[in-house]
């Protein structure tokens, strides 16, 4: 067993055994999540910065819950809002609130590193909420999450990614996770939207959909309007002829995912969203027990979850 | 009547006897112990070791165990003067290249503002007589402000000391240009000193296209945004008969295309730096931006091409492309740090560390490209030889020392090697007839 991590900043830093045990540390959280009273006090009297240089809905928000259901105070700081805006570097930042004494500091940021960085200059643990094009590893865990509560393990299953590889840090941590997992992993997209050497990350290059029926699974990513003005791509118009997943596409015993926003009508159609193939709001949902589980395992330690109250103490102590 | 072209702050002549080094002079044909008298500043004799008396107010040099080679010559710097001084300044930028072994070195006009005319030329030289610890030579713009479009006065800043034009830090686009600055070099003389990319194939890259790249998802700079405007530019040089020197040469599709357009006749030559030639893009999965400069560490195959092309002579010299940078603004994401890395003064001791011990290229031969930049700027090359100026370089390769924990004498601290153990350690530098740098002991080189 790998020694426990004190960060999480890329999937790298979990092995299968980490990661199997972070989704099971999930599902218990997930009956958590099932009661009328959904907090837990492992993290009471502790503090949890949410620091997000980049908007974002879904993880902003299921981190923030996931931060206030195990019981921590949360402070969330948008770079709009905060003194980034006046030009305050990433390190002075840190260290001004390093001097609030953080647990944990979540981080998302447009630049490839960041956490590492983050982790550098503070004694808390850090957690990348996504960094540049690099990595998105809570992404990828609450990904295998929703796959495992539904197909169960995932060794030989065919997982098929479509889209702009080139700029989704979600399609790079769940190439990495999905191939731990012992899942077959293919890339298609158009050509220019696949970085050359992505092989080394252990998976397949189609460029086409022709054999998109082998897959058991099809995780299509978010195709971004700006990437027509950079003549990535002709137009949506010819993307969305080539790429697009649907209906048509989709076999019925094919599993649909995308990490959200969706952009209806490019890369997905609405019946494909609509389908109840989709496990797009089921991923959703994960979201906030995998990063409750991640809180928990990099602040709380291995113990069983605790359901009764605890004594600050106990729970420093854990 | 010939034009000054190196500056440095007057200095007292050395009087030395160094007795009993190692004495290594590729050109000379010097590979053995001897005693070498330094007299008012130039080599006044070599003798067998133990065999040349000391004069009357000489210093004696213990040298033996140790190893004498010619200063070397650095013919691409960043002295960040005038304009970024929180930097480099003349003075510690020459301090660094003093600790480093050199006896010259050549700065690049990416200045703020640039170095693009005479008047500026003249306060520089001006500055340098002041203050620069070993000789500096000034390479000024081609184009006005590296903005492609206009040509500098090259003709008047020649008859103010530049030794050649170079728009150092980005490429000249537009062909047309080029060709006009080769076809005013028949006029006015000077290298020109390309750094080669197409920014239509870099992009925004940040470092080598390829696994590494994909992996962090980071934008590539391909190798072929380097070879295809080499490979242009040669054809360039060709035609009108010109000479081109290509700054540190980063992959092999480069290597070849110079290979090939000197084997054609072209006047061209080609220089690589230290960490091209010890370092590979693996080293950027550290995230760490002290690994980020332009041309990017490339692959292994890569790295391989830039030994064998030094080997065979296609890269005639070694150039460490010392870009100083500070600490804060290189402590941001790799992606938002300025590009380049320091490299004066751990130049020689990396590559004696990585390539010489290992077998993978001789001692001499390292010598040999540490010193060739000079003729490529039409100067006398460094040499051991009774009736030279003393340009020397002592040290200990037995010794050995862990870079950066003693600081640096440059200004800044960005080096890709900090934190490394390298063998070699300069225990005396003499530049142009003067000590530079001195060392008693060990200990004290590494102060």
């Amino acid at each position: 067993m790998t020694p426990e991590p004190r960060h999480l900043l890329s999937i790298d830093d979990l092995d299968r055994p980490g990661i199997e045990r972070i989704l099971d540390r999930a599902a218990s959280f997930a009956e958590v999540a099932g009661r009328e009273i959904k907090k837990v006090p492992a993290l009471r009297g502790r503090t949890v910065v949410n620091l997000f240089y980049e908007a974002s809905t879904r993880t902003s928000s299921s981190f923030e819950l996931a931060a206030k259901r195990l019981s921590a105070d949360v402070v969330s700081i948008r770079a709009a809002t905060s003194s980034v805006t006046k030009g305050e570097s990433l390190k002075d930042t840190v260290q001004t609130l390093t001097a609030y004494d953080p647990a944990a500091i979540v981080i998302r940021s447009p630049h490839a590193g960041a956490a590492q960085l983050v982790a550098r200059w503070t004694d808390a643990a850090v957690v990348n909420a996504g960094d540049g094009k690099h990595e998105h590893p809570t992404q990828a865990l609450l990904d295998v999450y929703t796959l495992r509560s539904r197909l169960g393990a995932l060794d030989g299953k065919n997982v098929w990614i479509v889209g702009d590889v080139l700029h989704s840090r979600v399609a790079r941590s769940n190439i990495l996770a999905f191939a731990r997992m012992g899942a077959q992993v293919t890339v298609s997209g158009p050509p220019t939207l696949i970085p050359r050497g992505i092989e080394a990350l252990g998976c397949h290059v189609a460029p086409t959909l022709d054999r998109l029926p082998e897959a058991d699974v099809v995780y299509v990513l978010r195709m971004q309007n700006e990437r027509m003005n950079e003549a990535y791509v002709p137009s949506l118009r010819e993307y969305a002829t080539r790429y697009q997943v649907n209906a048509a596409r989709l076999q019925p015993h094919q599993l649909l995912m995308h990490p959200g926003p969706v952009n209806r009508g490019v890369e997905l159609s609405a019946d494909a969203i609509d389908s109840p193939q989709a496990l797009i709001a089921q991923q959703v949902e994960a979201g906030v027990v995998v990063r409750m589980a991640v809180l928990y395992e990099l602040l709380a330690g291995t113990g069983t979850v605790p359901t009764v109250e605890l004594t600050p103490e106990a729970v420093a102590a854990a | 009547m010939s034009v000054e072209r190196l500056f440095h702050a007057p200095a007292v002549p050395a009087e030395l006897l160094i007795r009993g080094a190692r004495v290594l002079d590729p050109r000379s044909a010097l590979d053995a112990p001897h005693d070498v008298l330094v007299r008012d500043g130039a080599i006044a004799e070599i003798g067998a070791p133990g065999t040349l008396p000391l004069p009357d107010g000489a210093d004696a040099i213990e040298g033996e165990g140790l190893h004498l080679f010619p200063a070397f010559f650095d013919p691409h710097v960043h002295l960040r003067t005038p304009g970024q001084e929180h930097k480099e300044t003349l003075a510690t930028g020459t301090a660094a290249a003093a600790a480093g072994g050199y006896c010259g070195i050549v700065a690049m006009p990416n200045t703020a503002p640039t170095l693009d005319s005479a008047p500026l030329l003249g306060a520089l030289r001006d500055q340098a007589a002041r203050e620069a610890r070993v000789p500096v030579g000034f390479m000024p713009a081609i184009t006005r402000g590296l903005a492609g479009t206009d040509l500098t006065e090259m003709a008047e800043l020649r008859d103010a000391g530049a030794l050649g034009f170079t728009d150092d830090g980005r490429p000249v686009v537009a062909a047309g240009m080029l060709r006009r600055a080769l076809q005013y070099q028949r006029l006015c003389g000077g290298i020109l000193a390309l750094h080669e990319e197409d920014p239509s194939l870099s992009g925004h890259g940040v470092m080598h296209e390829g696994a590494v790249s994909a992996r962090l998802g980071m934008e590539g700079i391909p190798s072929i945004s380097e070879s295809t405007m080499v490979a242009r530019d040669s054809a360039l040089a060709a035609y009108e008969q010109g000479r081109v020197h290509f700054q540190h040469l980063s992959c092999v599709e480069s290597v070849e295309a110079l290979a090939a357009w000197k084997a054609a006749g072209a006047q061209v030559s080609g220089e690589a730096s230290p960490h091209h030639l010890t370092l590979t893009d693996e080293a950027v999965l550290s995230l760490d931006s002290r690994f980020k400069m332009n041309p990017p560490l490339r692959a292994e195959a890569d790295r391989q091409a830039l030994i064998a092309g030094l080997r065979d002579g296609t890269i005639e010299c070694i150039a460490t492309d010392h870009a100083p940078h500070a600490r804060h603004e290189k402590e941001v994401p790799f992606e938002e740090a300025p590009m380049g890395v320091t490299g004066l003064e751990t130049a020689f001791p990396v590559l004696y560390t990585d390539l010489v011990l290992p077998g993978v290229l001789p001692l001499a031969l390292i010598v040999e490209r540490m010193t060739a930049g000079a003729a490529l700027l039409d100067l006398p090359t460094p040499t051991i030889a009774v009736g030279a100026p003393a340009d020397l370089a002592l040290l200990d390769l037995q010794a050995s020392w862990e870079v950066g924990a003693r600081g640096y004498a440059s200004k800044s601290g960005n080096s890709c090697f900090e934190g490394r153990t390298l063998r070699g350690v300069v225990r005396l530098t003499v530049a142009a007839g003067a000590v530079v740098h001195r060392a008693e002991t060990p200990a004290e080189a590494l102060a």
